[in-house]
């Protein structure tokens, strides 16, 4: 009898609730760290980008409009599907990055916990990051945070999941819906996430993934007047420099950081609603307090 | 009448092939302006208001503020109370007035009523009329009936334009598409118009070949042009340049033009606007940037 050959899983990106092949037609190959072909996964173009921000866009208004707590519970159910597709994310960090799978083991454990304490953070970040106001006058002042709108997520390399994963849950919490440019040299996991989010009730278009070369994507990121916010970290001067640039065209509220390997595991670093501020607007409210 | 009868199979693969062309940099640019010059800008809604339309109408006008050389849209279109508003608002700019009308969407109307309601919108300046035709008698094999009533319809609208909705989602098949085209046509129709927006489907690739055939053989016997306007569903610009490479290639140049082809849209003309943006400027444009109205 042959031996059985292996099912291989056809990499996609997720767009729209749905996992489409780049537009353009190209896929990149990947290999692991010594060298061994992988698979192949999307290589997205501009267009996928503009795509994506048409189904972002779309799906902005409800995300913002959903109660924070219901937010909350879809975020909740990414973290139930994230675990339980652990080892395969696992897997497939040690196969790309060459880590040995105890530490991809907790590389995935700590982006399900982080994943689960921007769940937390969805029906509380308004009450530290909003306030209520003192005036002079029969009013209730409040300010309270709204989602800024749409986010692109510029994944670092490494970790490449945690860091995915990092970058997206405050902007999601915070009521943005989010495009995702997955690691660039580790791209796997970005598209096994499409299968978390497809499980998980996130309504189509409220979290997009992309795969490919970022340099390609910069550029179009930073000036595309339909994006409202950019999420960004370790990035080389110069690709930071073009972000920065583009938020000139539609005052793009950009933030890029710097974040050690080991630092994307501080709890208290990188699960602070401090997170989320970046990526909501304040909005005032007057309130007549008697008749 | 002698029926046609069309192959759906080919038709759709024929359809399907003028979607697979690649318009690049200045033809898209060209392409881009001739679909906008050809969009009939449409209200058609129960909340329709005054201030609604004169918007809509300012829009027609100028579709781009930041861009001048852009051409108007063809027409403005909008239920009869609502022309006299139109019309004003339009003035001397060359943008026609249409209206629905003939108890648009359905057509379930008496016919003296639907007479009086054209009668109506002409004389408030309408200068195109968009019929319906009644597809309840034409299913029911009452060609006879719905012929005379298009050919009443063509009287009542004088010197202005008739467009015939055939409602092509609820015709059925091509075959019937084609029967009813054909019918509209020897009837005294100056346009034929696929769909009202209100069934779906709406216009497809497809149904509008069936409707150009059906113009091109026209033709062809009388050497007389009859015009075409898909409506509803036509979304994205890029649908906009597949049906033009669909015009051209079925019933040739002649066809381009806001005379002769038209847009039933009212979402279409910001996404041209939007990709003729990004032509423009270089980078991709944000929904926002272009008024609803």
């Amino acid at each position: 009898m042959n031996a059985r050959l292996e099912v291989t899983k056809t990499y996609k990106m997720y767009v729209n609730g749905a996992f489409p092949r780049s537009e353009s037609g190209r896929s990149l190959p990947v290999e692991s760290v010594d060298g061994k072909h992988i698979g192949h996964i999307c290589h997205a173009s501009r267009k996928d980008l503009r795509d994506a921000v048409g189904a972002a866009r779309g799906a902005v208004n409800g995300w913002k409009a959903r109660a924070a707590y219901n937010r909350g519970q879809i975020l909740y159910r990414m973290a139930e599907m994230l675990e339980g597709k652990g080892e395969e994310f696992a897997q497939a960090i040690k196969q790309s990055t060459g880590d040995d799978l105890r530490s991809a083991r907790k590389e995935v454990i700590a982006s399900v916990d982080r994943l689960i304490s921007f769940a937390g953070w969805a029906d509380k970040f308004a009450q530290v990051l909003g306030c209520n106001n003192s005036v002079a006058g029969p009013y209730y002042n409040f300010t309270v945070p709204e989602g800024t709108g749409v986010c692109v997520v510029v994944a670092p390399d490494e970790p490449c999941l945690l860091g995915m994963i990092s970058l997206m849950a405050p902007a999601l919490c915070g009521g943005c819906t989010v495009i995702c440019v997955g690691s660039e040299a580790h791209p796997i996991p970005t598209s096994i996430l499409g299968e978390v989010c497809q499980t998980s009730d996130v309504p189509k278009g409220v979290i997009n993934l992309l795969t490919g070369q970022r340099a390609e994507l910069l550029t179009w990121i930073a000036e595309h007047r339909g994006i409202d916010a950019i999420h960004a970290a370790n990035l080389e001067h110069d690709e930071a420099r073009q972000l920065r640039l583009g938020a000139q065209e539609n005052v793009k509220r950009v933030r890029v950081r710097t974040i050690d390997d080991d630092a994307w595991f501080e709890t208290e670093e990188c699960e602070s609603p401090w997170w989320i501020e970046p990526f909501v607007e304040m909005k005032t409210i007057w309130h007549p307090s008697s008749a | 009448m002698r029926s046609i009868s069309v192959d759906r199979v080919m038709a759709d693969q024929r359809a399907a092939s003028f979607t697979k062309r690649s318009i690049k940099t200045s033809m898209k640019e060209s392409g881009l302006r001739l679909a906008l010059s050809m969009v009939d800008l449409t209200t058609l809604e129960g909340k329709d208001s005054p201030e609604k339309v004169k918007s809509l109408c300012r829009k027609a006008i100028t579709p781009d503020i930041n861009d001048p050389t852009l051409p108007s849209v063809a027409a403005v279109c909008v239920y009869p109370e609502l022309v006299t508003i139109a019309k004003d608002a339009l003035g001397d700019s060359g943008v026609k007035v249409a209206s629905v009308a003939t108890g648009f969407p359905s057509g379930q109307y008496p016919l003296d009523v639907r007479l009086e309601d054209t009668r109506r919108a002409v004389e408030a300046g309408a200068d195109e009329i968009d019929m319906v035709i009644s597809r309840g008698s034409f299913l029911a094999g009452d060609r006879t009936k719905v012929f005379d009533e298009i050919a009443s319809i063509k009287d009542a609208c004088g010197k202005a334009h008739l467009k015939v909705i055939l409602e092509t989602g609820e015709l059925e098949t091509y075959d019937l598409v084609r029967a009813a085209s054909d019918l509209s046509i020897a009837a005294g129709a100056d346009f034929i118009k696929t769909s009202t927006g209100k069934v779906a489907p709406a216009a497809t690739m497809g149904v509008t070949l069936v409707m150009l055939e059906a113009v091109r053989d026209h033709y062809l016997k009388t050497g007389r042009h009859i015009g075409v306007k898909p409506a509803g569903g036509i979304r994205k610009a890029k649908q906009s340049l597949h049906y033009l490479v669909m015009v051209k290639e079925t019933v040739g140049d002649d066809w381009l033009t806001p005379d002769l082809f038209r847009f039933g849209a009212s979402g279409l003309a910001n996404d041209v606007l939007m990709q003729l943006g990004k032509l423009r400027e270089g980078h991709y444009m944000a929904a926002y940037d272009f008024s609803e109205a």
